[in-house]
């Protein structure tokens, strides 16, 4: 690789809203590219992971180098850089865009511009990116090519004329894709004597090797046995390998120079040492200053995690360390319940990350787990002065301690058709949403401007908006700070007992409704045992509701047949199976999923 | 020396499918009955291997309505029984029989080929409820069955009865136990109605539908109550969850499922338990393990009032009752679940309420 002329390479990345054909794309590129053929090919390449196929969700950060002959008779080096999908991995995405030069924008000819759309090309655009647009899906019946074209041009400003149309699906029109990455797409700068400056834009933990870094070279030259350091993290290192990527495989090359993208290994043994978008410098011959834009993530939703069968608790903690070493962002801690014995306290970058984590350990590493009601982190200003970061409602203090609370809130953008907006602002303000505008963006189609507690849509605010608006709308938010708020720790009385893994916060404005309906859930959830249990909801010592569940239903004492005890067998097996998926408090038997039923709320 | 063996004969026949039935029967054509009654003869030969080794202490010839058949038909059941195997001379022989399909004829044939016991299905004294129940009979219809077999000099016979029937009240119920008491049968069953899927009643009840109809849980379990108190005026005592009788007269053929007696099913969907094994038909049977051995002991044998002996526990398993189940035991006495008196350890009424929690722990 040494040499290549950086005239011939393109850094690119496809950007798109969830479902347009993002990852369909990126395989058909790399189909076409012929770096593999159709039959070697899975579908979407890019998204390793089985969980991240069958949620059509890009989870990790992915990369893949392709060499192109375009029509000038010229060849090219390709790296296309697949970014997460989802807004929890908003950082992650920034990230990944900085490693490029330019993107691609993929739109739906049929669903045109959306929420996510526009999110991902202003933040394209804020990294300076090129950004060039696509139409694709255009062998769908209600494709309309021109509308979505004209609303390119007139949402985001884009020029669309030319925009390729495509299917990325049947492969049509492709090679006017590649061919306009050519055109369109600015070819990498940097020097390559310079000292060296490379961006992280991912990591992973791979048993042999260590830490696989993922990054773009903007300034210098890696190669075998350079010294490194991270600017941001202090960790340092002596390169052992460095190296493009294949398709699903890593390929080591001589040296990365400015403007490639490669990986490098430097028997890293965890990603906590090469956090994203950190800076890696050469550490005898270092650069003036990191490249900008680091910041450490911080997990914005928490979550009590628990082995369903306690003797686990080891397990689930190896567990936990495993999946730590690919995943950064994941952090969590041990912490004890009264209810559900010993477990941790998880924090996620959002609730997709958080469903991802505890897919991944009920699958990957069998566990089955009991998971409690995620919540944010508040901000609890005592009167003393001191200042708590409250992860886990059991901790609030004793509300005469409190003087106030903080909760963090978000700027939200939420794309509709003009015949829900009544609909949707139904449910912002149900979610205590702040109303700051609402614009057109044509005709039928507006933006409307939200700020909303986090709290509010950490839940199933997403599914409610679909199902508002008949699946037409779209949304997206970023953090907004932390706002004073009147806050209140609902608990949850079972047989007069408080159950501390099922206390959340909540504002004081909803307590009551949330309450009950709290309640009614756990009714639903908790089998009739042998005496009746009264289910309340408390703040503080006031009751503010209340559900009752019956005593055990009585038994049929029905006929048992010509000595076919098989059935009876299996009633009993089954009522066996049933008890060892309880949970046993004071003298209460509650299923473990009861202690989700905070999520469910707003089931229907 | 032999071994006691208890046979059950299955006739999956009946007039017409009542709407709460998922036993194996359905109505058949005269021809179809005789093939398989041919069949069955066959059947029951093919045991004479197996035959040598035991002494069958009782029969039951149960359905459907094994009452349906010809009265030679039956006859040539049971002379193929007795051809095959050693019967004891005080064997129980029950036959089941529905109102409508006995005659005088049918009854004097049961009870010169030996058949000492008749059950009969009356469910309900109102015609209401026996219509509701799809029942091809009348109470009135039901009380000339009775007499004809008290006539053709049956001594033994069960009725049964059935509670929890839509739209029943507990009026109407103690009116039919009444009824049935005041006929002064020496054995009665009463069962609660239970909604089984693949029937009608399945259609329009399953899963809380017209719940209106059906007796709630409460009244039902007043139903049950009922029936011990006023069977107790008539002079019944109650030996199993659902069954009251004479002293002398319980069925022995059903005490013995729940001590688990070897008993040897014969026809379509019975069901055995030779030698530790349970099989149905030529089903691949399913070999016991100590441990379910242990706890088919305690949880079928919680069904007799009396409860289960821990001595005999001892005797059949070679090992203390107390070893094996003390810790729950001990729990479902704390709950007052069971109790024990003297050798038995049994169910309480409260644990007969909810039997099959209880029994869902051994």
């Amino acid at each position: 690789m040494a040499g290549t002329d950086q005239s011939k390479i393109r850094n690119f990345c496809i950007i798109a809203h969830i479902d347009h054909g993002k990852s369909t794309l990126a395989d058909r590129i790399i189909e076409m590219t012929g770096l593999l053929t159709s039959r070697e090919m899975q579908s979407q390449v890019l998204d390793n992971m089985e969980l991240e196929r069958e949620r059509g969700i890009t989870i990790k950060a992915q990369a893949v180098r392709i060499v192109y002959k375009a029509k000038n008779g010229e060849e090219y080096i390709f790296n296309l850089i697949d970014t997460p999908g989802h807004v929890d991995f908003n950082y992650e995405v920034s990230r990944s865009l900085a490693a490029c030069d330019g993107a691609i924008l993929v739109v739906d000819a049929a669903q045109g511009v959306e929420a996510q759309t526009l999110a991902n090309v202003y933040l394209a655009l804020d990294h300076d990116l090129d950004v060039m647009p696509v139409i694709n899906k255009i062998d769908l019946p209600s494709a309309e090519p021109e509308r979505v074209i004209e609303e390119i041009e007139d949402i985001i400003g884009l020029e669309a004329s030319d925009a390729p149309r495509i299917s990325a699906k049947t492969g049509l029109n492709i090679e006017e894709v590649l061919e306009q990455v050519v055109e369109k797409i600015p070819a990498p700068g940097g020097d390559a004597n310079a000292p060296l400056q490379a961006l992280i834009f991912d990591s992973i933990y791979d048993s042999y090797k260590g830490v696989i870094v993922f990054c773009r070279i903007k300034e210098g030259t890696v190669r075998k046995g350079t010294p490194i350091l991270m600017m941001a993290t202090g960790a340092k290192a002596e390169v052992v390998e460095v190296g493009y990527f294949g398709a699903g495989q890593f390929i080591p090359c001589e040296e990365l120079s400015a403007g490639m993208v490669g990986y490098i290994t430097a028997s890293l043994k965890n990603v906590k040492d090469t956090r994203v978008g950190d800076t890696i410098t050469n550490a005898q011959k270092p650069c003036k200053s990191p490249l900008p834009g680091y910041k450490k993530v911080n997990p914005m939703v928490y979550c009590g995690m628990y082995p369903a069968d306690g003797a686990k608790y080891p397990d689930l903690r190896d567990a936990l360390e495993k999946l730590q070493l690919n995943d950064a962002s994941l952090q969590f801690e041990p912490e004890t319940s009264i209810a559900l014995g010993f477990g941790f306290r998880c924090g996620f970058l959002g609730l997709l990350h958080l469903e991802i984590i505890q897919e991944r350990l009920e699958r990957e590493y069998n566990l089955d787990l009991v998971t409690t009601a995620p919540g944010v982190i508040y901000k609890v200003y005592k009167t003393n002065g001191e200042v708590i970061e409250l992860t886990n409602p059991s901790n609030l203090p004793d509300p005469s301690e409190i003087d106030y609370m903080e909760e963090p809130i978000v700027k939200a953008e939420i794309m509709v058709t003009s015949e829900f907006i009544g609909a949707i602002m139904d449910l912002c303000q149900e979610r205590r949403g702040m109303y700051e505008g609402m614009e057109y963006i044509e005709e039928t189609r507006a933006v409307l401007h939200y700020r909303l507690p986090l709290n509010e849509i950490i839940y199933d605010f997403f599914d409610a908006l679909k199902s508002r608006s008949r699946g037409y709308a779209s949304f997206d938010y970023e953090m907004s700070g932390y706002e004073r708020s009147e806050l209140v720790k609902l608990d949850i009385l079972i047989n007069k007992e408080e159950v501390d893994a099922l206390s959340f916060i909540v504002h004081a404005g909803t307590a009551y409704e949330r309450g009950r309906k709290m309640c009614e859930k756990l009714k639903e959830e908790i089998p009739r045992q042998l005496f009746e249990i009264p289910i309340q909801a408390a703040i503080g010592s006031k009751i503010i509701a209340r559900e009752t569940v019956k005593a055990m239903r009585k038994d049929v004492l029905a006929k048992c047949y010509g000595g076919d005890i098989t059935r009876k067998k299996k009633l009993l097996e089954k009522q066996k199976e049933g008890k060892k998926r309880m949970r046993q408090v004071g003298n209460v038997e509650i299923p473990q999923k009861a202690f989700m039923s905070v999520l469910k709320l707003d089931d229907k | 020396m032999m071994k006691p063996l208890e046979l059950y004969i299955h006739i999956p026949f009946c007039i017409k499918k009542c709407n709460y039935c998922d036993f194996l029967s359905a109505p058949a054509k005269r021809e179809e009955r005789a093939v398989y009654v041919e069949s069955l003869c066959r059947r029951i030969r093919s045991y004479a291997e197996l035959a040598g080794a035991y002494c069958v202490t009782t029969i039951f010839v149960g359905g459907g309505t094994p009452s349906i058949l010809e009265a030679e038909q039956m006859q040539d059941i049971l002379n193929t029984v007795e051809e095959t195997f050693h019967i004891d001379a005080s064997a129980e022989i029950t036959i089941e029989a529905n109102p409508g399909t006995v005659t005088k004829e049918k009854l004097s044939v049961y009870k010169n080929i030996g058949v000492n016991r008749l059950s009969i299905g009356l469910q309900s004294a109102d015609n209401r409820e026996l219509r509701t129940l799809g029942r091809i009979h009348t109470y009135e219809e039901f009380l000339v069955s009775y007499d004809m077999a008290r006539e053709a000099g049956f001594g033994n016979i069960n009725i049964d009865l059935m509670s929890a029937i839509p739209h029943q009240t507990r009026e109407s119920y103690e009116k039919t136990l009444r009824a049935a008491a005041e006929l002064n049968p020496e054995h009665i069953s009463a069962y609660s109605l239970m909604i089984e899927e693949g029937t009608p009643f399945y259609e329009k009840y399953a899963g809380g539908k017209n719940a209106r109809d059906l007796p709630d849980e409460d009244t039902e379990r007043l139903m049950y109550e009922d029936t011990k108190r006023i069977l107790k005026e008539y002079g019944y005592h109650r030996y199993e969850i659902s069954n009251y009788a004479r002293k002398g007269f319980e069925c022995r053929h059903n005490l013995g499922y729940w001590e688990r007696a070897e008993y040897l099913g014969i026809g379509m969907g019975a069901a055995s338990l030779i030698d530790n094994r349970r099989f149905v038909g030529g089903e691949e049977p399913e070999t016991l393990s100590k441990e379910e051995q242990m706890s088919e002991f305690m949880f079928l044998g919680l069904r007799k009032m009396e409860g289960v002996s821990r001595k005999r526990f001892q005797a059949e398993f070679g090992c203390r009752m107390e070893d094996v189940y003390g810790g729950v035991i001990a729990n479902m006495k704390k709950k007052g679940l069971m109790a024990e008196k003297g050798d038995f350890v049994r169910l309480t009424e409260r644990g007969i309420d909810i039997s099959n929690y209880v029994m869902s722990e051994f």
